[in-house]
């Protein structure tokens, strides 16, 4: 036993001690959130502020084109080639040309001069302004009252809501992509700690030094050692990672959340004049675009909050670990049977392909969470990690996560067992090249 | 002598091949016994079985007069003959990490280690990476890694591979002084002249077949020819003459009136016999008895063997 706690520290410190490792320990958070936070910076609302000089033939715009914060409007009667020939000494910033149809009528035709390239958000404000007003000039010039389209375009709001097998409600809508990332991240963190075995197992044999080992361990303990060092790393490289995270979150959420609760403010305050006013009267509010992405933003957010992280937590350690020593003690074997990582080619596809099917189960959830594919992939102990943790955010029967587990862990005893077979003949083998056939007699060896 | 090791009756079969074939080899205490034979004749696979990497198909291993077991594992040294380290490791951890597998305690590890470093000169090796140093400077690392635990019974396999001369002579008065010390050592080779030099017994093992055993002087005995070697001054013809049906010569060389004839007495002539014939006719300058090498002896076993198997083996490859 206590060999084994020495296969294990070594495994953990000559991992530690890596360069490789240090930096991609604490790159990975950084690159993370760093784009996560480029993402975030990127979408949110330019600041600069724009001076426009409108120039409306038509008339119609002066009374009904608003500034907001951001932008400033200056209607003026000059000339299209004055205020041209003038631009680049005035102060403006933009100038708007609203023309005149021939005919002498409106049409939506207009024309954006600019110095500097404005924002994709100037650029959508007095493109969707100017469409409105041209629509409600069009409905009244018509005799129709906005307020008709307004009122029947109202969209209508489904809640989605899952009852679970306690009769609770549980929102279900929202949480899909969050389900599918935590799939992903389980693939994702089994293949990743899978290969470092393997590649341990693999730099042993090649080193020659494995037979040196297995005259004072048995092999089956050299393998074991081996798994749980890596998998020790393994939870210290997640700990520091997610430690890492939180902080850079914190950090930057700190610069961010004054605009992020600035805009949940002004939400609120919309919302409750919608309600006061009634979805008739509030349609104004309600129905800019603004308002809708606000709402669908709140939205999500609201429901990722009713997630059970501690739960999610819980299973998503179990099912590591079940799933990476399945998969660890499997990748053990094929790095005893090959002498580099070339050879590996062919004994890699079943690793893979199996995964690469849990993966695409994830993605079939977010369309189909229900169907029999993928209620039959979570209890296949070789899709049942990625699978499972697709859809435990989203709510799962008890006894079926508690059966997957069974059958996962049994299966990895099972896989130990068989690996430790192979790789007891395996890290001896040199020179031949190995096929299944071989692997397969293997099993058979005193 | 008290045998350490008793191997009875083995039989190692892999999937294509045999192994070993009904092999018995009893190994004395404090001695050094040859393990010889062909590539691919066997030897691997019984050092496994004796470490315990593998396990017979048949027949039974007794360590000191006890079924072999995992607790023996610490009272063996083995230096395999594909032997590597842990490139990135620093020297000394990595000697410290291999002992403390072979069950010492760190303490006692470090301070074993420190003498062997001292006495091999490589102080300043310690905090060294593996890929730092040079080929032979590794195997020294090995070799100390291997005995550092005190084992009473050592196994080399091709020790000597990729030593230069100096080296290879100190690792040779290390193995013989450790046998002085009381170890056992079994030893693994194709290098039969490190053989007569330091072997006590050996077994020849060749397809999978145990072909000779015994102590490395009566072997050599029992492989005589009744060859000598006769340098002598006179005439040759003479000489020729004097030993007439008695002795047949094999092979001669001349030097004005100097000849060295090497002749195989024949009609249970014995060699006295042979010297009252010739001395009249010539003045004998030496007179020596031809002893076969373990080289002669392995290359003629072996073939014999060959020759012997050949027709079978065609049959079951």
């Amino acid at each position: 036993m206590s060999k084994i706690g020495l296969i294990i520290g070594r495994e953990i410190k000559s991992k530690l001690t890596n360069k490789t490792f240090i930096i991609m320990t604490f790159l990975t958070p950084l690159i993370f959130i760093g784009g996560l936070a480029l993402i975030f910076w990127t979408s949110m609302p330019e600041k600069i502020e724009q001076k426009v000089e409108v120039i409306d033939q038509t008339g119609l715009f002066a009374s009904t084109l608003k500034g907001n914060e951001y932008v400033s409007l200056t209607f003026s009667n000059e000339s299209i080639e004055t205020a041209q020939d003038n631009f680049q000494k005035s102060d403006f910033t933009t100038i708007l040309f609203i023309f005149k149809g021939s005919d002498g009528n409106i049409i939506p035709k207009a024309r954006l001069l600019y110095k500097k390239s404005p924002g994709l958000a100037f650029k959508t404000y007095i493109r969707t302004e100017l469409e409105r007003i041209y629509y409600e000039y069009k409905l009244k010039a018509n005799n129709i009252d906005p307020n008709i389209i307004i009122n029947a375009r109202q969209g209508l709001v489904i809640d989605m809501e899952k009852v679970n097998e306690n009769g609770e409600i549980k929102n279900a809508e929202g949480v899909q992509l969050f389900s599918f990332a935590m799939g992903l991240i389980m693939m994702l963190f089994i293949l990743m700690y899978g290969m470092m075995v393997f590649r341990s197992v693999m730099e042993e044999k090649t080193n020659r030094i494995v037979e040196v080992i297995v005259s004072s361990v048995r092999p089956f303990e050299l393998m074991i050692g081996k798994i749980i060092g890596v998998a020790i790393v393994g939870v210290i490289q997640f700990t520091i990672t997610t430690i890492i995270t939180a902080v850079l979150s914190m950090v930057l959420s700190g610069i961010f959340l004054k605009d992020i609760s600035a805009m949940k403010t002004k939400f609120d305050n919309q919302n409750a004049v919608v309600s006061k006013l009634g979805i008739n009267a509030g349609a104004h509010l309600s129905n800019t675009e603004e308002f809708k992405d606000n709402q669908k933003m709140f939205e999500t957010l609201d429901q990722l909050q009713k997630i059970n992280f501690v739960e999610v937590g819980v299973y998503f350690i179990l099912f590591f670990i079940g799933g990476y020593l399945f998969y660890s003690s499997l990748l053990a074997a094929i790095g005893s049977a090959v002498d580099s990582e070339a050879d590996s080619q062919q004994f890699m596809m079943p690793i893979i392909l199996p995964l690469m099917i849990g993966y695409f189960l994830a993605i079939k959830i977010m369309v189909s969470p229900e169907s029999n594919a993928v209620i039959i992939g979570s209890f296949i102990p070789f899709t049942s990690p990625i699978v499972m943790m697709a859809r435990i955010p989203q709510g799962v029967p008890a006894w079926q996560v508690l059966s997957s587990l069974v059958i996962l862990y049994i299966s990895f005893i099972f896989t130990t067992w068989l690996a430790g077979k192979i790789y007891r003949t395996g890290i001896l083998m040199y020179g031949k090249k190995t096929s299944w056939r071989e692997i397969g007699k293997w099993l058979f060896y005193k | 002598m008290a045998a350490i090791l008793q191997i009875n009756n083995v039989t190692k079969r892999y999937s294509t091949h045999t192994a070993l074939n009904d092999v018995s080899i009893s190994v004395n205490e404090q001695a050094v016994f040859g393990l010889l034979g062909p590539n691919g004749a066997g030897k691997t696979s019984l050092i496994r079985i004796i470490n315990q990497i593998t396990g017979p198909d048949k027949g039974e291993i007794l360590f000191k007069n006890e079924k072999l077991n995992l607790k023996h594992i610490e009272q063996i040294g083995y230096l395999p003959e594909e032997r590597g380290l842990y490139k990135k490791m620093p020297v000394g951890e990595q000697a410290l990490y291999l002992a403390r597998l072979k069950g010492l305690s760190k303490a006692e590890a470090k301070k074993r280690l420190i003498y062997w470093f001292e006495k091999f000169d490589m102080q300043n090796w310690w905090k060294k990476r593996v890929d730092e140093l040079s080929k032979g400077m590794q195997q020294k690392v090995q070799f100390i890694v291997t005995v550092l635990h005190e084992p009473e019974l050592l196994i080399l396999d091709e020790p000597f591979s990729g030593f230069d001369p100096i080296n290879a002579q100190l690792i040779k008065n290390e193995i013989l002084e450790l046998r002085k010390k009381g170890a056992t050592v079994i030893f693994s080779t194709h290098n039969m002249g490190s053989v007569e030099e330091l072997c006590d017994n050996i077994a020849l093992i060749n397809k999978s077949i145990k072909i000779l055993d015994g102590s490395v002087k009566d072997i050599r005995k029992t492989f005589r020819t009744n060859t000598y070697k006769i340098v002598f001054k006179g005439n040759i013809l003479g000489f020729t003459n004097a030993l007439w049906t008695g002795a047949e010569i094999i092979e001669k060389q001349s030097d004005e009136d100097i000849h060295t004839i090497t002749v195989k007495l024949l009609n249970g002539v014995n060699s006295t016999q042979m010297l009252q014939a010739v001395l009249p006719v010539c003045q004998i300058i030496s007179f020596s008895e031809i002893i076969p090498s373990m080289n002669d002896i392995f290359i003629r076993k072996v073939s014999e063997g060959n020759e012997a198997l050949g027709t079978k083996s065609n049959y079951t490859e």
